[in-house]
């Protein structure tokens, strides 16, 4: 049976910490407790939430670099790895850097307060929200020049839709100066009568990045925008009060280019369907056009002789030379109601009729016999059958 | 009389387009007429296709005092 001495299997639990992954850097969140900062400048305490704890300590070179203020009962973040103290068997975080939470928690908090107070005034009302032009003729672009974000909304705007023209009012996008900017930026596009939608836009950051567009100026200057703005800061998960303030929120910059213009595809699309319309429409009144005349047509054949055909022969050609330079389709179209509007025609002469039991009566002059009264008693009258005749003599 | 095609914007040429096509819709238009609003209208679709097109994204930068070079 294989047996461990004290040291020999603390120095096995010792390697395993340190073999894993996730231990060698691991942010561990959760409130400060008995916090002893010794004469050497090292920082021992402990950190815990509703149900554990975790020992920390904090070297003298990491705890100096420290910027913000640490006290028991603070939320805070702390980075480090975890490992093994062999001489205590205790397993604890060995802490690089902290992030207050509280101090994290500022920012947001702060973020919170403004949104609040900004909701309260109707900023975001959404009856205050402007429509965004369907067809922007004109487009503002408020963001920095040199961003990515500047690059994947021109990239996004030259796939749509490049009739727009855009404006780019140049702005910083991060920094204690950005806020003035953004507000003068927007204030150059509002002053100009053209612009029919504006795009305010940064890439994605952390929340001090970001922080210029959660300040109350540039919120209400894109609340009072006279023309409608777009916000398209940040990635997907980001939240800006800018995002609240303007008339359409956008997940990021070439998002909110999409939103601020229809897809060329899609138009080229109608303009297809329209135009596959239009030719519908053209060739049914063609063939409407034509199915007059072929009716105008056969009556002339039936009615009038001579020289009146000759002149509506004159004047249909004159209407074919037209048709035809319409569309030499539909003329097809009509040479078929020709045709059957001639067999109409055969189908109703005598001998067809008499073929279906009919039968001619004419007295011994072919006078045809309509009427008894044209005849008397005795009267000898010929019955002409689809093939043949007979002689009958009248009774009554 | 209306402006010609070649200067209407996409919206305008894409409007004319619609209620030419709703007019033919409507019917019984003589032949001369239906002619002409089917030239007018292949004029107006092919217009609308070369400005989606061949249009080239154009970019200004507003100076300080907000005019565009």
């Amino acid at each position: 049976m294989k047996t461990f001495s004290v040291s020999e299997i603390t120095g096995y639990i010792h390697e395993l910490f340190d073999a894993d992954r996730v231990l060698a850097d691991v942010w561990v969140r959760g409130e400060v407790s008995n916090l002893t900062k010794a004469r050497s400048g090292h920082w021992y305490f402990t950190i815990k939430d509703a149900a554990a704890q975790l020992r920390c300590v904090m070297f003298r070179g990491a705890a100096r670099r420290l910027r913000i203020e640490v006290a028991a009962g603070d939320e805070i973040l702390a980075h480090g790895r975890v490992s093994v103290y062999e001489a205590r068997g205790e397993y604890q975080l060995y802490v690089e850097s902290i992030e207050t939470i509280g101090g994290f928690g500022d920012l947001h908090r702060q973020f919170e307060a403004l949104k609040a107070k900004l909701d309260a005034e109707g900023l975001f009302d959404p009856a205050r929200k402007q429509p965004i032009p369907v067809f922007p003729a004109r487009l503002g672009i408020v963001t920095s020049p040199n961003a990515a974000a500047w690059h994947d909304i021109q990239t996004a705007l030259q796939r749509r839709f490049p009739l727009v023209e855009v404006l780019l009012s140049p702005t910083l996008v991060q920094g204690a100066e950005a806020p003035q900017q953004i507000v003068m930026a927007l204030e150059r596009l509002n002053r100009r009568a053209d612009t029919d939608a504006i795009i305010v836009a940064r890439g994605g950051g952390s929340l001090e990045d970001l922080w210029c567009f959660n300040d109350e100026g540039v919120a209400r200057a894109v609340a009072e925008s006279r023309i409608p703005v777009i916000s398209g800061v940040g990635h997907e998960i980001d939240f800006t009060i800018v995002d609240f303030a303007a008339d359409l929120r956008a997940p990021t910059p070439s998002a909110a280019a999409e939103l601020a213009t229809p897809n060329r595809d899609d138009l080229l699309l109608d303009v297809d369907r329209l135009r596959a319309r239009l030719a519908g429409l053209f060739s049914a009144a063609l063939r409407e056009n034509a199915r007059d005349l072929g009716r105008l047509r056969s009556a002339l054949r039936f009615v009038t002789p001579g020289k009146r055909i000759a002149l509506q022969e004159r004047e249909l050609a004159a209407r074919r030379l037209r048709l035809s330079r319409a569309a030499a389709a539909a003329l097809e179209r009509r040479r078929d109601q020709l045709a059957s509007a001639i067999k109409a025609l055969a189908r109703a002469s005598p001998d067809h009729i008499l073929a279906r039991g009919y039968a001619l009566v004419t007295d011994e002059s072919g006078a045809l016999i309509r009427e008894a009264a044209q005849v008397s008693k005795n009267q000898r009258l010929n019955v002409q059958l689809a093939k043949d005749q007979i002689k009958v003599k009248v009774d009554g | 009389m209306m402006k010609d095609i070649a200067n209407l914007s996409y919206e305008e040429a894409y409007e004319a387009l619609e209620a030419l096509v709703a007019r033919m819709e409507s019917g019984a238009l003589p032949l001369e007429q239906t002619v002409a609003l089917y030239e007018r209208g292949q004029k107006l679709a092919a217009h609308c296709q070369a400005l989606l097109e061949d249009a080239e994204l154009k970019i200004k930068l507003l100076d300080e005092a907000g005019s565009a070079d």
